[in-house]
């Protein structure tokens, strides 16, 4: 497959897994294109989690092919996995600091370690990023000393320094206070306008009404609906998407971002 | 009171075992802590066939007597045409004793962090090596340090086994003292006080090295 203008940046095709004797995936298929926001919703033990982590194959699928730029990831080309890797950040629920590191520190190992920056580079590139995610003057705290949102805008820190790809976020804001949300999601709009790709499992709807560009609901390890916000948020229309975020809406209150 | 006992034969001799105790000591300690370090690891993360080779010998070297090690290196090698001079087998049987603890309490560091952040090194395309290097092994030593202390101090106690395979050292050298004068009491209590300082000063750099390793988040500063 050759790259072409808008061809597709990540395409993950009929993506199978069994987790301890269960079908979590049941041959999913998507592609991002440049620039473009999808979102997965759907009800928990859906699969969502799962199919972010087959992406970057922390979660090795039992079946199906990841494609980056037209080129199929092999997972047992332990190179080419770490290279792929480097270009696919990924945000965690639960942050995943390095607790021993501080903020500059957990954005900058990577880059010393992994792509083999010098120090100095490093520490420069990673200050760069903790400002673009507006906490510049934590840079010398510790996972210890800083709030859930903090944590969650130094992991996307951590990522961006690595200038990925494509980003996969894994309900970035579910672990965080009600009143820290809007900060997380203040980073991920910024990065959404300046055009970067991403897939992101979430279910703060008013986010997803005003920048996702689809929607991926999944169930039982498949996706069962698809298509802009527009279409299945559209009050009225029947669709899945719909039932299930009239029910989210009734469930939570969403701050303004 | 008998002072020139003390003074011209008791100090004298203690002092001389007392070189010889450290230098068992010293390598013993160090490098049984830094094997302690891959073999726990090894055991916590390693292939699955390296981890059982690594339980093994955890529970051979934790499940038998330190005596009968010593003797084995000791007496029993010659047997298969290895003879090690009793210093060398002293060493090498505390080494050996000691990581297989020490490994233990590393073990227990390791599997006290978070899959997560294993999880994380790997989406940033760590290798398996470099991430135990840099993240998960700087937290684990920390967690363990407490108890890799506890191990070193057993070990400056248990150094005195080496007299039994006739490597005189501190406790050696007063046995002879106490056997030859038969003053026991003396003699045993003046030891005790050569291994309780020895402890207190270890204790104290140990302690230093745990402050000089403080990081918010990891035990107390």
């Amino acid at each position: 497959m050759t790259i072409t203008e808008n061809g597709p940046v990540l395409r993950a095709e009929n993506i199978s897994k069994v987790l301890g004797g269960k079908q979590i995936l049941k041959g999913v298929s998507f592609t991002l294109k440049k620039g473009e926001l999808k979102v997965l919703i759907g009800p928990s033990g859906g699969g969502k989690s799962t199919l972010l982590q087959c992406i970057n194959f922390l979660i090795p699928p039992d079946e199906g092919q990841i494609y980056l730029d037209g080129e199929e990831i092999h997972i047992h080309r332990k190179r080419d996995l770490y290279a792929y890797r480097q270009k696919v950040g990924m945000i965690f629920q639960d942050f995943n600091l390095f607790d021993h590191l501080n903020a500059l520190e957990n954005v900058s190992i990577a880059l010393r370690k992994v792509k083999k920056i010098a120090r100095k580079e490093a520490l420069e590139r990673a200050m760069i990023e903790l400002e673009r995610v507006g906490i510049g003057d934590k840079a010398n705290l510790y996972p210890a000393q800083l709030s859930g949102g903090q944590k969650q805008r130094v992991s996307i820190a951590r990522a961006l320094a690595m200038d990925p790809e494509v980003m996969l976020l894994d309900e970035p804001t579910s672990a965080l206070d009600p009143e820290l949300i809007g900060e997380v999601l203040a980073v991920i709009r910024n990065l959404a306008q300046d055009g970067m790709t991403m897939i992101m499992a979430t279910h703060q709807i008013g986010f997803i009404r005003t920048l996702a560009d689809n929607i991926l609901f999944m169930q039982e390890g498949e996706i069962i609906e698809q298509g802009p916000p527009s279409e299945l948020l559209m009050a009225g229309n029947a669709t899945r998407v719909q039932q299930f975020c009239a029910k989210m809406n009734e469930l939570y209150e969403e701050p303004e971002i | 009171m008998d002072w020139s006992f003390y003074a011209q034969e008791l100090v004298p001799a203690l002092n001389q075992g007392l070189v010889k105790t450290i230098l068992l000591i010293i390598p013993s300690a160090s490098i049984g802590l830094l094997m302690g370090i891959v073999v726990g690891t090894l055991r916590a993360y390693g292939h699955p066939l390296l981890r059982k080779l690594g339980d093994g010998y955890a529970g051979l070297f934790r499940g038998t007597p330190l005596v009968v090690q010593l003797f084995v290196l000791y007496f029993g090698l010659p047997n298969l045409g290895i003879y090690l001079e009793p210093y060398t087998a002293a060493v090498v049987g505390f080494i050996l004793c000691t990581s297989a603890y020490q490994s233990e309490y590393i073990r227990g560091g390791l599997l006290s962090i978070r899959r997560g952040q294993l999880l994380a090194t790997q989406a940033l395309g760590f290798s398996r090596i470099q991430s135990m290097l840099w993240i998960i092994l700087p937290q684990a030593v920390r967690r363990a340090l407490p108890g890799c202390s506890n191990e070193i101090v057993y070990l400056i106690k248990y150094s005195s086994l080496a007299y039994i395979i006739t490597f005189i050292e501190l406790t050696g050298e007063g046995k002879i003292l106490a056997t030859k004068y038969f003053r026991f009491t003396e003699v045993f209590l003046a030891i005790g006080l050569y291994y309780l300082i020895m402890v207190t000063v270890a204790d104290f750099g140990l302690k230093k090295l745990e402050k000089r390793l403080y990081i918010p988040g990891f035990g107390k500063g």
